[in-house]
């Protein structure tokens, strides 16, 4: 190994397998060489059967469905408030001064403990999940949208300048496609985050969900259930993280390095 | 009749942190003839890149004004087109589309300016490019298509702020034919920022020397070796004359702007 040196596609595809499968072995050795008790932490076969049982019996795929929806919905809400809002923030330096220092502020509320105010305000409904949501995205993708307009190479706005563009063209043929990848690249890291603020959202006041069922297995010590829901999380993730990067790929080819 | 006319020009920045005011540029004055091509020469850091910006309108002067074609410089416009030292094509866009940005902006109808990218890009050989993105294109050619762009404006005239500073020796001797070649053909007027004396020779009916900063013009040389101009005028004797006198005057000022020696 040396530092930098890259590596074959086929190696990088093996080393990533090797380790998901270290894990699983060290998860079993664990669970079925008793080490930890059954009540704490199921193993491996166990979750895959509780698993199973929740797919066919008790409609988990519902519960999948419903928490993708809210962390959907409340994404792209914030996403469509956040990021015309972002580049006029990075764009213009009066609304920046104007807004900059409450979102920097509105930014470290934590999006869980508006949970109980918003049980209060919207009830235990919809509405209440896509707004943790919303809270928990909206100023996170304001912030760094504002920074990555605002960092746009002022080179290029100056030959866009000497070329005859005006401020329209500025900010809609300069500003906006300049930072267009990293705006997607933002979209997806926030996703990525709201993923948390749901399941959060869910394990209070909720009776639908993924959150919803892994507090309810909690009750039964269901820990091959909790298990279950956890890992399909993280499929969900990896499916959504491979998605963008294509969608970005292909909306973006000028910027791949 | 002058072309653009600078007229007391100076640029004083405003002190950092308590420091001293910084003065880039001392009073200047300069007159354009339409069609010149006229270089500026300077060691580093005397305010002749400074200039270039006032001019084209990216900076505003401390005193003095500004005129082209008789109308005061404001603001940055297409009637200056601008050729910068760092690689300013849009990345998001291909060749043909950089082209054709100005033209664009401007409102022109698609089929003109497809007929005019399609010229110039013929003009600075890069016609099997045009649907290339610039991060796919050599350095040389990114500043080609970056002349080209601001050409396809048609501006009433050029600046170019050491366009070819960061290009290899053959590549930049090349650059410089290309340019020649189309100035010869279009007749634009140019003004033309390098620390390079060959180049500012080459290129130039007219080479203005400036000092160390505070920059100021020190010497105004016409240079009168006929056009158009082939490479080999490099090596002859009347060139050498002048590259020498050239290189004694900023060989001072490279001494007092790197703090005497």
């Amino acid at each position: 190994m040396r530092p930098l040196a890259p590596i074959s596609n086929g190696s990088r595809i093996v080393l990533g397998i090797l380790f998901f499968i270290l894990f699983v072995a060290a998860w079993a050795f664990a669970t079925f060489g008793g080490y930890v008790s059954k009540t704490f932490l199921a193993d491996p076969v166990t979750m895959l059967e509780d698993g199973w049982l929740l797919l066919t019996k008790h409609g988990f795929l519902g519960d999948i469905g419903i928490t993708v929806w809210r962390v959907v919905g409340g994404f792209m809400i914030a996403a469509l408030v956040a990021v015309p809002l972002g580049i006029l923030m990075g764009a213009y330096k009066p609304i920046e001064a104007f807004l900059e220092p409450f979102v920097s502020f509105a930014r470290y509320l934590p999006a869980s403990a508006f949970i109980p105010l918003l049980i209060l305000w919207a009830g235990i409904g919809e509405l209440q999940k896509l707004l943790v949501i919303f809270i928990g995205s909206v100023f996170q993708i304001i912030l760094m949208v504002a920074v990555t307009v605002s960092a746009v190479r002022r080179d290029l706005v100056e030959a866009a300048l000497t070329l005859g563009a005006k401020d329209s063209g500025i900010l809609a043929r300069v500003l906006i496609p300049s930072s267009a990848p990293d705006i997607a690249e933002i979209l997806r890291l926030v996703l990525g985050w709201a993923w948390t603020y749901v399941i959060v959202a869910e394990l209070i006041g909720s009776s639908s969900g993924i959150g919803h069922m892994i507090i309810d297995s909690q009750a039964l010590l269901a820990t091959g259930q909790i298990i279950f829901g956890i890992i399909v999380i993280g499929i969900i993730g990896l499916i959504s993280d491979y998605l963008f990067k294509a969608v970005n790929r292909h909306l973006f080819p000028w910027s791949l390095s | 009749m002058s072309k653009l006319l600078v007229e007391n020009v100076s640029r004083v920045f405003p002190p950092v942190r308590g420091g001293a005011p910084t003065r880039a540029l001392e009073p200047t004055n300069i007159s354009i003839g339409d069609n010149d091509f006229v270089t500026i020469l300077g060691p580093s850091g005397c305010g002749k890149s400074t200039l270039l910006r006032l001019v084209a309108g990216l900076d505003t002067p401390t005193t003095g004004q500004i005129l082209l074609d008789r109308k005061p410089v404001k603001n940055p416009g297409p009637d200056r087109g601008m050729v910068f030292q760092s690689y300013t094509l849009f990345p998001w866009l291909t060749i043909a589309e950089n082209v054709a940005f100005g033209l664009r902006e401007k409102g022109v109808s698609l089929r003109e300016r497809t007929d005019v990218v399609r010229q110039w890009l013929d003009r600075v050989g890069l016609t099997n490019f045009a649907h290339h993105y610039p991060k796919q294109l050599s350095g040389g050619m990114q500043q080609r298509t970056a002349i080209a762009r601001a050409l396809a404006n048609d501006p009433a005239i050029l600046l170019l702020d050491e366009p070819f500073g960061a290009l290899d020796n053959q590549t930049r001797a090349l650059m410089q034919e290309l340019l020649l070649g189309i100035w010869e053909r279009e007749r634009k007027t140019v003004l033309f920022v390098t620390h390079d004396i060959e180049e500012a020779i080459f290129l130039a009916s007219r080479v203005v020397v400036m000092t160390a900063r505070p920059g100021r013009i020190k010497a105004d040389i016409p240079i009168d070796l006929g056009y158009p101009r082939h490479y080999t005028v490099k090596t002859s004797p009347e060139f050498s004359a002048i590259k020498a006198r050239l290189t004694e005057e900023i060989r001072v000022e490279a001494v007092l702007a790197a703090g005497g020696v």
